[in-house]
């Protein structure tokens, strides 16, 4: 996570970056048809540095949700390879978690059991799980609602709760897909903060779905742009941003504000008119 | 006002049943027929068949078709209910089977059993099953097939076993349903069992029924009629409760 901390550097545009212990994950020429010959993706091609937060961003319905279920393994690729540590994808494995974007928490169950319902599948004895799980329960800003049912909670404070479950199971790659896309803004500003400080003592490779240009700029290192669909990738590009200021020094930041006009009118050409 | 009855539910039911006690009684008073009883005559009968142990009788004797009936499609109702949700083949097999029996007319087919099972224990079981099964059936299996999708993906992604995933999820999501499957497939028992000593041989509750119209003995007739609807809305809210203690708990008032 060191460019989140780095000072400013002059924005550059590159085409992938290596990361000279090699990616955590590598998706080569990733290509998916829907049944009913729907072609989501068309030669999808980038690599996921270890360590650091690379979101995927481009036009809706380009197949950024599609190629994060590809690499978590929940949905096949028509064609091409998914690597995590250079092992191919074929099913899901204990080194992602993911965060859905509807949170996807059991309603029967209470904040601690859905933040340890990762570690309940993988038969972790009980006291142990929810040890884990309250730790991690406490940590997205949750204490003293462990034992709150998910209707008893607010959209922000549910997806705390995928967050925790996500985070307990301890796994090296966390998969979000569009995680503050049902917050309202306030919410969604904190969540991006208090992310960026979790992600900053856990040290985890985080691939982010977000339709949000300000969003992927604030909270990443790495951003995929992806084409409209049949998609491509369009640009990897990586930002730099200061982080060091606070959160209004960063959005007032001219780096900051440049980047967000660089990619969208990078995006612009891809919207449908 | 409203809004404090609201927030006692029990002030609106009672209002209601007593309403609803008040109309029979005025029923009874003009008469609406000779052959039927002022809701007071009826409760007075309903006391005595207590007390002399009436019901008692009668409903160990319908208790036993009633109960073996509905465990056996409680259990085999739910588990093909399951299977169907979770295997297309067998949806495609056995889903047309139960829509075509729950849209049959059963009160009719109850006769009918006697020519296979006689007239005896296991035409009376039968009875029960023909009634409760396919709403046991068809509502376990809505409640499997409709599973919410991002729970399944969300088991998927956490490495869940096909057992755990069913255990863990699957049913859970689906108890609202499955039990209210069983729930309606209990009352249904209750119908399929009366019906059955109405329909075969005249035993247990039906009997009481039978008799006391036969005899012309009104309020103890209605008092058997309404024991049948206080025993099933016992049971049936005994399995309500069952639901919420073993798979909602969220649901549960504080």
């Amino acid at each position: 996570m060191t460019n989140r901390t780095s000072p400013t550097s002059e924005p550059t545009m590159s085409d992938g970056v290596r990361d000279p212990g090699g990616p955590a994950v590598r998706v080569v020429d990733l290509a998916k048809v829907f049944a009913g010959g729907v072609r989501a993706l068309d030669g999808v091609t980038f690599d996921i540095p270890r360590g650091e937060l690379t979101s995927i961003i481009g036009p809706s319905g380009c197949g950024k949700t599609t190629t994060l279920k590809i690499i978590a393994g929940l949905v096949d690729a028509t064609s091409g390879l998914v690597e995590v540590d250079g092992t191919p994808v074929t099913e899901p494995g204990p080194d992602r978690a993911f965060v859905f974007q509807d949170f996807a928490l059991m309603p029967w169950a209470t904040v601690l059991r859905n933040a340890a319902f990762g570690l309940e599948l993988r038969g972790v004895p009980r006291k142990e799980r929810e040890e884990t799980a309250r730790e991690y329960v406490v940590k997205v800003g949750l204490a003293g609602f462990e034992d709150a049912y998910p209707h008893q909670l607010s959209g922000g404070m549910r997806q705390r709760v995928g967050l925790a479950r996500a985070l307990a199971v301890d796994a090296e790659i966390l998969l979000m897909d569009e995680p503050f896309a049902s917050v309202d803004e306030q919410i969604r500003r904190k969540f991006q903060e208090d992310l960026l400080r979790l992600l900053s003592e856990e040290n985890k490779t985080v691939i982010f779905v977000t339709h949000s240009i300000e969003e992927a700029v604030y909270v990443s290192d790495q951003i995929v742009i992806m084409t409209r669909a049949p998609s491509q990738v369009s640009k990897v590009v990586r930002p730099g941003v200061d982080r060091s200021g606070g959160s209004d020094h960063i959005r007032r930041s001219p780096a900051y504000l440049d980047w967000v006009e660089r990619i969208w009118a990078e995006l612009q050409g891809y919207l449908e008119t | 006002m409203a809004a404090a009855a609201a927030g006692r539910p029990w002030v609106l039911r009672a209002a209601s049943i007593a309403f609803v006690l008040g109309l029979w009684e005025w029923g009874g008073t003009v008469p609406v027929s000779i052959a039927f009883p002022k809701c007071s005559e009826t409760l007075v009968a309903f006391g005595g068949m207590i007390a002399d142990g009436t019901f008692a009788g009668a409903y160990a004797e319908t208790a036993g078709p009633l109960i073996v009936g509905v465990a056996l499609t409680g259990v085999g109702g739910v588990l093909a209910g399951l299977v169907m949700g979770l295997s297309p083949r067998t949806e495609w097999l056995g889903l047309p089977v139960f829509i075509v029996l729950q849209a049959s007319p059963s009160a009719a087919i109850v006769p009918l059993i006697t020519y296979i099972y006689g007239i005896g224990f296991a035409a009376k079981v039968f009875a029960v099953v023909l009634l409760s099964a396919p709403v046991i059936v068809l509502n376990s299996y809505r409640g499997i097939a409709n599973t919410p999708r991002s729970l399944l993906e969300m088991s998927d992604a956490f490495l869940a076993s096909r057992w755990k995933r069913i255990w863990k999820i699957v049913i859970p999501a689906g108890s609202g349903l499955i039990f209210a499957g069983l729930r309606l497939g209990l009352a249904q028992g209750f119908t399929g069992a009366v019906l059955a000593e109405l329909l075969i041989t005249p035993t247990g509750v039906g009997d009481l029924i039978t008799f006391y119209r036969s005899v012309a003995d009104y309020p103890r007739m209605f008092a058997s009629i309404l024991s049948i609807i206080v025993v099933a809305s016992v049971s049936v809210t005994l399995l309500q409760r069952l639901e919420l203690r073993l798979f909602r708990p969220e649901m549960r008032p504080a």
